[in-house]
């Protein structure tokens, strides 16, 4: 970016109103950034306070902050369910090999992409981001998926969704800004590019790998639409549908997804279930994240400037 | 892919010694090559459904040998009075998800980076983005609880203030709205990211040097901060509209119910109900192919813009 100051700027006319003015904006700021931190936290504060509260509480419209009567009794409850651990092993396993699958095939893509001699380079280059100005659409690819017999299958949550191309492109322009005389070096010396890949571009893009492995195993842990499309048997189903069936149906049917024989006292307890099940589901997202948090901006600004 | 002729030139190595000196990078792309092939197009070849009066049961293979019915199943649903009303809604919800979602990202960033107090802005920062991780259901799922007529907070609160519960979930005049305030909460914070990065790359230097002018911080960011991060802004805006026929399915199909099918039912559900639910898919697959095919404007026309307006493009 270049530097253009050619405005001169106006001399205030004392430096009390300066600071006056100065001390307005301050706390302008402050007050929108609290309001957007409260607004951003609030709604999880409360979904985990009702989580914890007593039923009774939670109905007569008690708790808004804090828990009123501690108990972990609809956590107890909720963790009793099998559907719950079927889900979540499922999730579990589509976002582990899933995300490893993303991650190995963003590489074989980037790298070769990157390599300046491959004299293939453009015509795959505009045969991969073709891709992201056209596609088939739902019904195509739906077609194309059941054809080859994935429709219940564990292999449609990983398979239709191997790679994303823009992922793939922000790898690709991180391999580009390894400097070239490393894989110069390297080939003189008689490394093969499987080789340079392994040794050399993919150990000096750690940080680019690290955010996108957040960006595909998010992806993957929260996948509904596939699951939606081309899971049929629950035993196979993954974590967000099962979600969806707690969170937005009526409270008869959410006992019903629960598997278990409701009672009265269970059926006033749908809306502190949703919550459990909103806590439990969004755990292992807010415990992951921050790990990451420090290459964030590499990531995203790599996505932002040009491939 | 076949070879390139115009590879073979005086001076330049033959196919034969490209293939030798690369094979091993074409054996590492094969596998990717492979996958595009068959998910992204062979999907698009499955497009001569849209004029095809595709029959049930043959299989992908009946792309091949159902009978031609042209443009059939455009007229259907051109004529059909659903045609309007999904591409109104479809841009309607895409346009105001971009004039209210884009603005905030900025303003907060800019908050961020003239809070003095680094720590708290720290945190506030990642206390923001924390959401955009947050999966569709969960928010939605959050969003409709919040809201509901029976038990929820905002309803509780309304009938605190003695006013009437209010079914926001099944009314037409309330989804356009929901859709665009959940989509900016979720993803406000995450969007700074990038405009923080680019407000802290700015040299502390010329902070110093307005100031020794006399300028005030409102003018360091009128006059500064704006102009700096302008690149920036107007880079991610045609990305944006690049993408602004995107409407998030997952949102629409999970937010949804027939009562508000008024306001909320945009072409990539119609398009899902008319298929996967119906199994109409020779007419859902036309105007899948409608949608694509506007979106594939949206694409080159913002990416002509980017070349003109910034000199680069995004490929």
């Amino acid at each position: 970016m270049s530097l253009q100051i050619g405005r001169k700027i106006r001399k205030p006319d004392s430096f009390l109103t300066e600071s006056a003015g100065d001390r307005a904006l301050d706390v302008i700021i402050w007050i929108l950034v609290v309001f957007a931190v409260l607004v951003t936290a609030y709604p999880f504060l409360y979904v985990v306070a009702i989580s914890f509260s007593d039923g009774t509480a939670v109905a007569r419209g008690e708790v808004w902050l804090l828990p009123r009567g501690f108990t972990t009794e609809t956590y107890g409850m909720v963790t009793g369910y099998a559907q719950l651990w079927t889900s979540y092993l499922n999730t579990a396993f589509y976002t582990v090999a899933g995300t490893a699958a993303n991650i190995v095939f963003t590489c074989l893509a980037a790298y070769p992409l990157s390599r300046k001699r491959f004299f293939l380079r453009r015509k795959l280059n505009f045969f991969v981001v073709f891709t992201m100005y056209f596609s088939g659409g739902m019904i195509p690819t739906y077609m194309v998926v059941t054809g080859l017999g994935l429709y219940n299958s564990r292999l449609a949550m990983i398979l239709p969704v191997l790679l994303s191309t823009y992922n793939m492109m922000i790898c690709r322009s991180a391999m580009e800004s390894v400097p070239e005389d490393l894989f110069e070096n390297a080939s003189l010396e008689g490394a093969s590019d499987w080789y340079m890949m392994l040794h050399i571009a993919v150990p000096l893009i750690k940080p680019t790998l690290a955010v996108l492995t957040l960006y595909y195993a998010v992806a993957r842990y929260n996948d509904f639409f596939s699951g939606m499309l081309y899971l049929g048997k629950a035993e196979l189903q993954p974590l967000q549908m099962f979600l969806r069936r707690v969170l937005l149906s009526s409270s008869a049917e959410v006992l019903q997804a629960a598997g278990t024989a409701a009672a009265d006292a269970a059926a006033r307890n749908t809306l502190k279930i949703r919550y459990v099940c909103i806590v439990l589901a969004a755990v292992p997202i807010f415990c992951i994240t921050p790990f990451v948090q420090k290459y964030l901006v590499t990531g995203t600004m790599l996505g932002a400037v040009k491939g | 892919m076949s070879g390139p002729v115009n590879a073979i030139q005086p001076g330049r190595k033959s196919l034969r010694q490209l293939i030798t000196r690369d094979h091993q990078l074409m054996l590492m792309f094969l596998p990717v090559f492979l996958f595009y092939i068959i998910f992204c197009y062979l999907p698009m070849v499955g497009l001569a459904m849209a004029f095809e009066d595709f029959k049930m049961g043959s299989g992908f293979t009946g792309v091949f040998s159902s009978p031609w019915v042209g443009l059939r199943w455009f007229e259907q649903f051109f004529s059909s009075v659903f045609a309007w009303r999904l591409i109104r809604n479809t841009f309607l919800l895409s346009f105001y998800s971009l004039v209210f979602g884009f603005p905030i990202p900025i303003i907060f960033a800019i908050c961020i980076t003239q809070l003095r107090a680094r720590r708290f802005a720290k945190a506030a920062q990642v206390v923001t983005y924390l959401p955009y991780f947050i999966s569709t259901v969960v928010v939605v799922g959050m969003m409709t609880n919040f809201l509901s007529p029976s038990g929820g907070i905002i309803n509780q609160a309304i009938k605190a203030f003695g006013g009437k519960a209010i079914n926001f979930m099944g009314m037409p005049s309330w989804f356009r709205k929901l859709y665009v305030i959940s989509g900016s909460w979720q993803s406000f914070g995450f969007n700074a990211i990038i405009f923080v990065a680019a407000i802290m790359g700015i040299d502390p230097a010329l902070y110093e040097a307005m100031r020794v002018d006399g300028a005030s911080r409102w003018q360091q960011i009128i006059h500064l901060i704006l102009p700096m991060i302008s690149d920036t802004v107007i880079l991610l805006l045609i990305m944006t509209l690049g993408n602004l026929l995107n409407v998030g399915f997952e949102k629409v199909y999970l937010m949804y119910s027939p009562a508000v099918y008024e306001t909320g039912d945009v072409i990539a559900t119609y398009v899902y109900r008319q298929g996967i639910e119906n199994k109409n898919f020779g007419y859902a697959s036309a105007v899948g192919l409608f949608y694509s095919a506007v979106g594939f404007l949206f694409v080159i026309s913002s990416n002509a813009l980017s070349r003109k307006v910034t000199g680069s493009s995004l490929w």
